[in-house]
């Protein structure tokens, strides 16, 4: 309990240091939203930019300004968007879904697959299945996810049209539940199989590293010696302790499949935070762009979170303090 | 349904041609029977901050704005004012008042009815917080004598004023949802808008999609034929384009790149037109900073002007689907003048023109350097000419070095702060010059870090004064004559080099019929856009 206090309260820390950090390097940036607003008005009048600049608070000193954004949001209030002019929390609300949907897609998609792919290359380290799972893993991981992305989009949505091009539900949709959920899954397939073959490959030859070493154990010749079934083996007694290096990988991963995310939503459109995180930087929308950085940190520290109390579950060897028995 | 006169006309047409003997051969689109229903799926690149146009220009939130916000009156495709919700409309003889008398029976989507009191409400709101200040400034009252008659006072004539009754220029917002003493700018409704237009909103999700739905009590019956229009917001011009391929969307205004609209023009499903943006009027075009050596000499600008081929880069650069521009105002306008210099090249004249101004070849072969910037976004419009200069200028001895912004706040504060030497710029001519003219000349528009004023620091009082009189000439013609001059006068002084009309184009469904040709195009009412046959 002590150790999840502790780090609990890390984590806290972290925030508040990622939230103070984002909001002074954003103000380092040249022009303002104000600005922005006036050009997508078609140029406005001084009195137009000024009265925007004291709506927002813009006028005033910028340490004054980050007083006044950390005293709202300890409230809970992350601000209204300049741009939407509505409040970010709800702006976020809509987008966080779309988001965590993708990149725990795309992430089990990769463990998943890359697991299996590792474990099939370790039971023949030097055969062929080994050396394709190598080769396609490292294109994979060195592709750029822009460039997958609009190949994937290319083959699979235009030459081929198997899925739709852009979105995640179709903007003539009109139906009940459980075919919007069909809609999306439909939407889903391009952009999670574009993030996730990224992290395939990091899992394909983690999983290979990790089930060779774990397979040339004494307990794995033990098993064997017993006369326990050849499968058996690899997936109970082997992957089970191969598994470890997998999910401390897959939590500090979280933090890049959010960052790969953004790029993957703004090529299929995908309307989740990635894509909100972008546009805001071109707006300058200080307190949406905010909201986003603090969501996202937030998702990360929850996830590294997770990953150190699964952790302590699969191997109950790592005591209360996060060492090693 | 009630018969529409449209309706009733296709009728009259065929029976009167089986009546005759007439062979029937394939009546005009609009004069088909048309079978009520469906939707339609409209892309747009740009998110809109909110649906009211009375207090956001540009085109994101005009496309639905216009939808859901009927004005007094609409523009054909011949510049002519037409009735929509002011059923007549008279000026009075020395033009200081406008008399405007509603169609009876419109009402707001809540069912409220429209009446002269909104539109009191609405041309004091636009006045006070839109930023085109010059459409409504001389509007000095709005008197009600009636429910259904509004009497709009001006303090000095203004032609202009009909043209800005139009299109997202002049919704009419309800006073009792937008007039509660909320701050308009701000207001919750601007996101969840009432009009009195042919469709309502039925979802607005932010920086995604506009779901609109057809309003069954609008004011002309039997319209719209749509059940239901949804516009989709989708950044990547080229997804949009695969998207419209895909059977995803329907209408995809305001395309630019030459690729995406070649393309297209290539495939039969699709129709390809560059009618509806006559209104907007959008210029490209280079800007000289004359407020500073060397480009305060008007003999380095026209220099500059004879050494760049506009024609290369209509043609080539923009593989031919830009329009030539010459002058200030679009030359599909009826107030364009023909007949002002179009500085085709001359590096000849160019270099003698440098040479007088006293900037003599150095050892190298540059007389001066200067900057060039852009726009960043927009590259085939922006980018690809400043890369362009780079290598024309240098032929007549300007070094050129082009600067990049990373954003587009970036660039409006170089501009509006005049820290630039040359600069690529898009601007709108909004119809009537009064509107999006008048600001990049007059200079008492000279205003530090204001985008999109004068921010060339161009000052002549003899424009000027033409450009007030022409704002109050009631007389079409002595109007024309006015700018006429101003436009000779420009050419000849060249603050900016105008370079081509942005080949804003329209791709959709062929099965589409009546599609919007008016000047203003999608963004005015969609209500007689039908399926010709179901998608």
């Amino acid at each position: 309990m002590l150790f999840v206090l502790k780090r609990l309260l890390f984590g806290l820390a972290l925030l508040v240091g990622v939230v103070v950090l984002n909001f002074l390097l954003i103000r380092l940036a040249p022009g303002d939203a104000a600005a922005v607003i006036a050009g997508e008005m078609g140029g406005a009048s001084e009195e137009i930019l000024a009265r925007i600049r004291s709506e927002y608070g813009l006028d005033k000193p910028i340490l004054v300004q980050l007083g006044i954004y950390l005293a709202d949001v300890l409230r809970g209030d992350l601000g209204q968007s300049y741009y939407f002019n509505q409040p970010v929390t709800a702006l976020i609300a809509a987008r966080i879904g779309p988001t965590i949907l993708l990149v725990l897609t795309a992430q089990l998609f990769a463990i998943g697959l890359g697991v299996f792919m590792g474990v099939l290359a370790a039971r023949r380290p030097q055969g062929w299945l080994s050396a394709t799972v190598a080769v396609l893993s490292t294109v994979g991981y060195a592709a750029p996810v822009f460039w997958t992305g609009i190949m994937l989009t290319i083959l699979f949505a235009s030459m081929l049209p198997l899925f739709p091009v852009e979105g995640m539900v179709s903007a003539r949709f009109d139906g009940n539940a459980f075919d919007y959920a069909l809609d999306v899954a439909h939407h889903l397939v391009l952009p999670a199989l574009t993030l996730g073959i990224i992290f395939l490959a990091q899992y394909a030859r983690l999983s290979r590293a990790a089930m060779i070493e774990v397979l040339g154990a004494d307990y794995v010749r033990t098993a064997r010696a017993k006369g326990v079934r050849e499968r058996s083996v690899v997936f109970k007694h082997a992957l089970r302790n191969a598994v470890l290096p997998i999910l401390t990988v897959a939590g500090l991963q979280f933090g890049n499949l959010i960052s790969g995310a953004l790029l993957v939503e703004t090529v299929f459109n995908w309307p989740g935070m990635g894509r909100l995180a972008f546009e805001s930087i071109l707006r300058r929308d200080y307190p949406l762009l905010l909201g986003v950085l603090f969501f996202s940190a937030l998702m990360v520290i929850v996830a590294n979170l997770l990953t150190d109390l699964s952790y302590r579950l699969a191997d109950p060897r790592i005591d209360q303090e996060g060492r090693r028995a | 349904m009630h018969l529409t006169r449209r309706l009733l006309l296709g009728s009259v047409l065929s029976a009167a041609a089986s009546l005759g003997g007439l062979p029937l051969v394939s009546a005009p689109a609009d004069a088909e029977e048309i079978t009520p229903g469906g939707s339609v799926v409209i892309t747009s690149t740009q998110a809109p901050r909110h649906l009211n146009p009375a207090v956001q220009s540009g085109i994101a939130t005009a496309v639905p704005g216009t939808q859901i916000f009927a004005s007094l009156l609409k523009y054909d495709d011949n510049w002519q004012p037409q009735p929509y919700l002011a059923e007549s409309w008279e000026t009075s003889d020395d033009g200081l008042s406008v008399t405007v008398r509603l169609v009876e029976g419109a009402t707001f989507h809540d069912g409220e009815p429209v009446t002269s009191e909104d539109v009191r409400f609405s041309i004091e709101t636009v006045r006070d917080n839109h930023p085109f200040e010059t459409m409504f400034a001389p509007v000095s009252a709005v008197e009600t004598p009636d429910e259904r008659t509004a009497v709009i006072r001006l303090s000095q004539p203004h032609p202009a004023l009909l043209l800005a009754m139009s299109s997202a220029l002049l919704p009419i917002i309800p006073e009792h949802v937008y007039g509660d003493g909320q701050d308009i700018q701000s207001h919750p409704a601007n996101s969840a808008p009432i009009g009195s237009g042919p469709f309502r909103l039925a979802d607005f999700e932010p920086g995604r999609q506009i779901t609109l739905e057809r309003y069954d009590d609008f004011f002309i019956d039997g319209r719209p034929y749509l059940d239901r229009i949804v516009i989709r917001i989708v950044p990547d011009p080229s997804a949009m384009v695969l998207a419209l391929e895909a059977g995803e969307a329907d209408i995809l205004p305001f395309l630019t790149s030459s690729q995406n609209i070649r393309r297209l023009q290539e495939n039969e499903k699709f129709a390809v037109t560059d009618k509806g943006y006559e209104g907007i009027g959008a210029l490209n075009w280079l800007a000289f900073n004359t407020g500073e050596p060397p480009l305060d000499d008007v003999r380095v600008r026209q220099a500059i002007a004879y050494a760049v081929d506009r024609d290369f880069i209509v043609n080539a650069l923009h593989r031919g689907v830009s329009k030539a521009q010459r002058g200030p105002i679009i030359e599909s306008s009826p107030f364009f003048n023909p007949g002002i210099p179009a500085y085709d090249v001359d590096l000849d004249k160019a270099r003698a023109l440098l040479d007088e101004a006293g900037h003599p070849e150095g050892a190298d072969g540059t007389r001066f350097s200067l900057t060039v910037d852009y726009i960043p976004g927009s590259g085939e419009q922006q980018k690809n000419i400043a890369e362009y200069l780079r290598s024309q200028l240098p032929k007549v001895g300007i070094g050129i070095e082009v600067r990049a912004s990373p954003d587009f706040p970036t660039w409006a504060q170089r501009v509006s702060t005049y820290d630039f030497d040359l600069t690529l710029d898009s601007v709108f001519n909004w119809g009537d010059p009064v509107i999006g003219v008048h600001r990049t000349y007059l200079s008492s528009n000279i205003r530090e870090g204001v985008i999109w004023s004068n921010t060339q620091q161009y000052a002549n009082q003899t424009v000027d004064d033409i450009l007030a009189r022409a704002a109050l000439e009631q007389d079409p013609e002595k109007r024309k004559a006015l700018y006429d001059e101003f436009q000779m006068i420009v050419a000849e002084e060249l603050p900016l080099y105008p370079i081509n009309v942005i080949p804003y184009h329209t791709a959709y469904d062929t099965r589409l019929g009546n599609m919007p040709d008016s000047i203003w195009g999608v963004i005015q009412s969609m209500d007689e856009l039908y399926w010709k046959e179901a998608p």
